[in-house]
């Protein structure tokens, strides 16, 4: 089991590092540098760069360097903590981000919980009465979940919260609270902003586990070891809760991994619609701007997230199955 | 021979709904389990073995249903309850599971949830009904495991299924249906997925078992020699229909319906000459939704009595009593 851990932690540490490549080289790919895109930016205000002045500045930001040196350069000091200076916003990335990543947690596992709470017991029951008008009902509301976009959810329901019940919709706080320091009074504001923006980021996932729950469990109902249960004489709810719900649970363990950077990287839209201050809009402004270190450094992160996911995800699949505990194998 | 039974059924039905219509999966079924006695239950595949089984203790799929005749415990008795009129969920019902009928799965691998260790799935059954503590329960389970055959019962209770071996996982299927202390005991198959060694140990437990506690045994399998060895009477089944039922001497050395005959001759026989062809029933078992009208043996019957066995089915055997369902006894009478 140690030996388990030990070669997940190794696979974890070598995926990193390919992962960090793979950031550099996506950052690179487009043609131009940041100078090029700030430059085009400040022509389109009216202002004009001289070519000396693009140049020192990219000596300044060690763009003229080698592509090699360049990665070098910037692993090492991402290594030390220093994920560099933001071009576009003129200050260290880990500043720009700051409270955004954890306000991004927060919007997450919201979303998260409420799609697992939400998701579990509908498909178990769609699977336990499959064909049911219940089963019916949630199969319909599933599929229009999956077809609807999050962004037009979001659209429709900042329109009525604001129409009917006279909401602050969009953002994570109200205006008074938006620039003021943490205080009891404002973490209040954010438990009263956060619901509307993870309702319509769980929909669709929501949607896709009621899906996925259904078919492992229709699955599972069928195997002998439901009816050796039933036969024992014990209740049918226990029954199916403790055995085939259970198996049909591990698969989620496994979700886990690549749930996380969908979060964030598969809000970026909801987020510019509702305004949230997260990472997802920024990630979107700094691949505009060609700001490469903080685009690098939010794709990194979430590479890193799954990879963290992963290794979670393993590890909690080790936890609840015990055959994959046991013998190193399913 | 004990007169009495434990458990009757009478002419039940069972239908099935599927998408192509409803199949009658058993028709006009009687068996009797009396204690101490090893009914033998017999058929090809698909002929009602299991759905019977099932019947009996209401856990059969959903899209399944008893459509007539009754499942009575305790028959002739004050109290006497018709299992077939209460409901699945009904806690009568799952008193009944377990604590008067134990069923012994057939695959021990898929029977047993890989996912809890084997004293948890045992004690489960043990504190389903009287539950007498943790303490005890653990104890009983250790108890019914070292029964069963299974060594160091004491650690092996902390042993999960795929860390036992076929065998093994059979004997702690059988603990599981004793874990209620019932006094009639389903087997379904039990040993077809065992090799042969292993087939023979394990009957000889369930027999062993059966007698020391006056169990009524219902055993179901395929194979004719299972019959001989462990059966005191015998149910043949046919597409849904017992079509013979007799005492397991009259069944080997006087069968009276042609199907019966049919599979006594399939045996392989020792005294064979080499490259002899082994016997065969022709044909296949029909659909179950394609039921030939009349005896639904007669397409397959060698002794068919054309314009007679396809018009309409044979009366089934009287309930209790031993015969067959074949116009050729009805003539024969």
């Amino acid at each position: 089991m140690l030996n388990y851990i030990a070669r997940r932690l190794m696979l974890a540490v070598i995926t990193c590092a390919a992962i960090s490549v793979l950031t550099f080289i996506i950052i690179r790919l487009p043609p131009g540098d940041f100078v090029d895109a700030y430059i085009a930016n400040l022509a389109s205000t009216g202002s004009t760069v001289t070519a000396d002045q693009a140049e020192a500045m990219r000596h300044e930001y060690g763009l003229d360097r080698p592509v090699i040196v360049q990665y070098f350069l910037w692993i090492a000091r991402v290594v030390q903590g220093d994920f560099g200076v933001s071009m576009m916003w003129r200050r260290p990335v880990t500043e720009v981000i700051g409270d955004r990543l954890w306000l991004t947690m927060v919007v997450s596992f919201a979303a998260l919980f409420l799609t697992w709470t939400i998701a579990l017991p509908i498909g178990i029951y769609s699977a336990v009465r499959q064909y049911s008008i219940g089963d019916y009902i949630a199969t319909m509301l599933g599929f229009m979940g999956l077809a609807i976009p999050n962004f037009l959810l979001a659209l429709i329901l900042m329109y009525f919260g604001f129409r009917y019940l006279g909401l602050s919709v969009g953002g994570l706080f109200s205006a008074e609270y938006a620039q003021a320091g943490w205080s009891g009074a404002k973490l209040w504001d954010l438990a009263k902003h956060v619901p509307l923006p993870a309702c319509v980021l769980a929909l669709a996932g929501t949607a896709q586990l009621i899906r996925i729950m259904r078919a492992n469990l229709l699955d599972e109902l069928r195997k002998p070891y439901v009816v050796t249960a039933k036969a024992k004489g014990i209740g049918n709810l226990r029954v199916i809760l403790k055995y085939p719900v259970r198996a049909a649970l591990n698969p989620f363990a496994s979700s886990i991994a690549y749930i996380f950077p969908y979060l964030v990287s598969g809000s970026i839209i909801v987020s510019l619609v509702l305004g949230l201050p997260t990472v997802g809009p920024l990630l979107l402004q700094a691949l505009v701007a060609q700001d490469m270190y903080l685009a690098g450094t939010i794709v990194l992160l979430l590479g890193l997230m799954t990879v963290v996911g992963t290794l979670i995800s393993d590890l909690l699949l080790m936890w609840i199955e015990p055959r994959l505990r046991l013998t190193g194998r399913l | 021979m004990v007169e009495f039974s434990l458990l009757s059924v009478r002419e039940l039905a069972v239908e099935f709904r599927a998408d192509t219509g409803t199949v009658r999966a058993l028709d006009s079924v009687s068996l009797d389990l009396r204690p101490g006695r090893v009914l033998g239950v017999v058929g090809e595949s698909g002929c009602g073995k299991s759905v019977t089984a099932r019947a009996i203790l209401r856990i059969l799929d959903r899209n399944g249903s008893i459509v007539a005749g009754r499942v009575l415990l305790d028959p002739d008795t004050p109290a006497e309850t018709d299992l077939s009129q209460l409901d699945p969920e009904s806690q009568r019902m799952r008193g009944v599971r377990g604590a008067r009928v134990g069923l012994i799965f057939q695959e021990p691998m898929s029977a047993l949830s890989m996912q809890y260790t084997i004293g948890n799935q045992l004690i489960e059954a043990i504190r389903a009904h009287n539950d007498p503590g943790k303490a005890a329960a653990r104890e009983k389970a250790i108890a019914l495991l070292g029964d069963a055959g299974i060594p160091r019962p004491e650690t092996r209770i902390d042993a999960y299924p795929f860390q036992l071996s076929g065998g093994l996982r059979q004997r702690v299927g059988i603990a599981l249906a004793l874990a209620g202390d019932p006094d009639i005991l389903i087997a379904d198959e039990p040993t077809t997925a065992l090799d042969v060694t292993t087939q023979a140990q394990i009957l000889t437990l369930l027999r062993r078992l059966q007698q020391e506690k006056n169990i009524a045994l219902m055993l179901i399998t395929h194979d004719m020699g299972v019959i001989a060895q462990m059966a005191d009477d015998v149910a043949v089944m046919y597409l849904g229909r017992v079509v013979e039922y007799a005492p397991v001497g009259e069944l080997f050395h006087a069968p009276r319906h042609p199907y019966t005959r049919a599979l006594l001759r399939s045996v392989p026989d020792l005294r064979a000459t080499p490259r002899q062809r082994l016997a065969t029933i022709g044909g296949a078992v029909p659909q179950p939704n394609a039921r030939p009208t009349g005896c639904p043996f007669h397409p397959r019957c060698p002794e068919v009595i054309p314009g007679r066995c396809d018009a309409a089915p044979p009366a089934p055997i009287p309930p209790g009593a031993a015969g067959a369902s074949c116009f050729r006894l009805e003539d024969a009478a």
